[in-house]
């Protein structure tokens, strides 16, 4: 195996990724745990860029890092009593670590039965915006999903305004 | 000599061919690494230039806002106090970083430095001139308004971790303005993009023939004022209110990471401008500005720096508003303006594309002209309904105070007879 700038970026992706999730479940102060959810959604959006899929990283910033990063931290810093915790102990901890054990294993053996070995055979074409846009636009594509969630977050913003006037 | 005039007509590719060739030439580097050196050396060169003509802003707008208050400004060191910044980055530069009692270390310092990262990156997808430009995305739009979307999180890490109520106010009202005014400034941004069929910034630019400002006013007026609460200026200066909160999210902080915070809300300042100047006033466009490249960073600066006077002149005759009124402002009056807007020029941009012969979507100058004169009468025509709508919002608003302070006069006075 090779070292490219590739894998280099790769690599630093990779361990924002892993060691922002094991901070998210292992730090007791739950601003510290937010803080590193951005931190791993600040490295996926890394990944998707290294993935050549500018888009998805530019949005991946902008709605996680910029919004939920942000909503989840206010959350939690405008929640009471919920910063003075100091007891941390589930006694259903042992089936919340078999649950997560097996959820692991069942998504690593999917992965890597699956895609092990299997690499992309041609390059990404260079107007992917392009094609994005127009599988949302014709009927073929994504017409009908597109718009649904499109009138979902619609009703969404109007029922924000309404709360907001009352 | 016609070799000579043509690189100094394209002084940019001149400039990088000559880096090439030293590097691959002269210096025996493989031409990728070449690139990669030459993309280094410029995301440096652009960075840092970025940061030093803060130097001049600050000094600029400290002087026009004199100007306009009847005072004479910065006068003391240097020529008309031009080197005043120097000297006052100079003591910033020699304090000390106190850090508070209590205060979470890693965000504490981390906080400033995400606060000038999100205003530099911005500066990577602005087009300077025709063949100068960071690098051109083909998702530019959306690239600095998600790399802008992170100075939020600074704000938010500054006042939280600084351990200070004042503080950590600062940023919620701060963090509170800055999401609300997002949605406009994404949905004004919407316009250009759509006029001009894509994201990419040297391709909003090329589609100026006619400058969007003209074709869509009411769009650039909304893209400005959420801007500027983006900014955080006046009359949007609520993130920090020293008569209230003393001086915000940033009050525990001193020294240089002070000054890096102070950087990048004046950086961001001149960014918004610059973006102001791509998306809705041509960019680099001008008068031989396609044949002779070079000429194109001088009508874009000119263009910013104009917009820019512009920024300071409302800033220093506005007073600060209200946070409720700041965000009633945005989500009861902008939002809806601004898909209304939206979804109205899309269509009448449609329909003329059916329906009226010559009507062309890019092209030069007189091309444009049909689709510049109905998306103009449809902005007005919404822009009008809107000012009409708030101007009777206000009178009734009036008159129903004036109503309660009249009976409130009369019951008093009767009180007063009676005593």
């Amino acid at each position: 195996m090779t070292i490219t700038p590739e894998t280099v970026a790769f690599a630093i992706m990779s361990v924002l990724v892993l060691g922002g999730g094991l901070g998210v479940v292992s730090s007791r102060n739950l601003i510290h745990a937010a803080l590193y959810l951005a931190l791993t959604l600040f490295g996926v959006a890394g990944l998707y860029a290294l993935f050549e899929a500018p888009f998805l990283a530019a949005v991946q910033v902008l709605v996680y890092l910029g919004a939920i990063a942000v909503l989840v931290t206010i959350t939690i810093m405008v929640t009471r009593r919920l910063m003075g915790i100091t007891e941390n102990v589930n006694r259903q901890w042992p089936v919340a670590a078999l649950i997560a054990v097996l959820a692991a294993a069942i998504l690593g053996f999917v992965v890597i039965s699956q895609f092990a070995g299997v690499y992309p055979t041609q390059a990404v074409p260079p107007d992917t915006i392009e094609r994005m846009g127009q599988s949302f636009a014709s009927h073929q594509g994504f017409l009908l999903p597109f718009e649904v969630a499109s009138v979902l977050l619609l009703a969404a913003m109007i029922g924000a305004i309404v709360v907001a006037r009352d | 000599m016609a070799d000579v005039l043509a690189s100094l007509a394209d002084i940019y590719t001149t400039i990088g061919n000559l880096l090439t060739r030293l590097f691959v030439d002269v210096l025996g580097a493989s031409p990728e690494l070449a690139s990669g050196i030459i993309k280094f050396l410029g995301a440096g060169l652009l960075a840092t230039s970025v940061l030093l003509i803060l130097v001049f802003n600050i000094w600029f707008e400290r002087k026009v806002m004199a100007r306009i208050q009847d005072r004479i400004g910065p006068n003391r060191v240097g020529p008309w106090g031009i080197f005043q910044t120097v000297a006052d980055l100079a003591k910033l530069f020699t304090k000390e970083i106190i850090i508070p009692d209590g205060a979470d270390l890693v965000p504490f310092m981390i906080a400033p430095v995400i606060s000038v990262m999100s205003v530099v990156l911005i500066w990577a997808v602005v087009p300077f001139a025709p063949t100068l430009i960071g690098t051109d995305l083909n998702i530019g739009a959306l690239y600095f308004v998600a790399v802008s979307s992170l100075g939020v999180v600074s704000i938010l890490l500054a006042g939280w971790s600084s351990n200070n109520k004042y503080a950590l106010l600062g940023a919620f009202r701060g963090v509170a303005m800055l999401v609300s005014y997002e949605v406009p400034f994404v949905l004004a941004l919407l316009v250009p993009v759509i006029l001009s069929g894509s994201m990419r910034m040297g391709d909003i630019v090329r589609a100026q023939s006619i400058p969007f400002l003209v074709v869509m006013p009411v769009a650039a007026l909304i893209f400005w004022i959420a801007s500027v609460a983006e900014v955080g200026r006046q009359p949007f200066d609520v993130i920090e209110g020293e008569s209230e909160i003393v001086s915000g999210y940033h009050i525990e902080y001193s020294g240089f990471a002070f000054a890096m915070f102070y950087a990048a809300e004046w950086a961001h300042g001149f960014t918004v401008c610059a973006l102001m100047t791509v998306l809705f006033l041509g960019g680099w466009r001008g008068p031989g500005a396609e044949q002779i490249p070079t000429l194109g960073i001088v009508y874009f600066l000119g263009k910013t720096f104009l917009v820019y006077f512009f920024q300071v002149w409302t800033r220093a005759i506005l007073p600060r508003m209200r946070i409720d009124h700041i965000l009633s402002f945005s989500w009861k009056f902008l939002v809806p303006l601004s898909l209304v807007l939206l979804v109205l020029s899309v269509l009448a941009d449609k329909l003329g594309q059916l329906y009226i012969p010559g009507y062309a979507v890019a092209g030069s100058f007189v091309d444009l002209l049909p689709r510049t004169a109905l998306l103009l009468v449809v902005t007005l025509i919404v822009g009008g309904l809107a000012a009409l709508w708030v101007a009777g919002l206000g009178r009734r608003e009036r008159r129903r105070q004036e109503a309660a302070l009249s009976v409130a006069s009369i019951e008093g006075r009767a009180a007063q007879q009676a005593r």
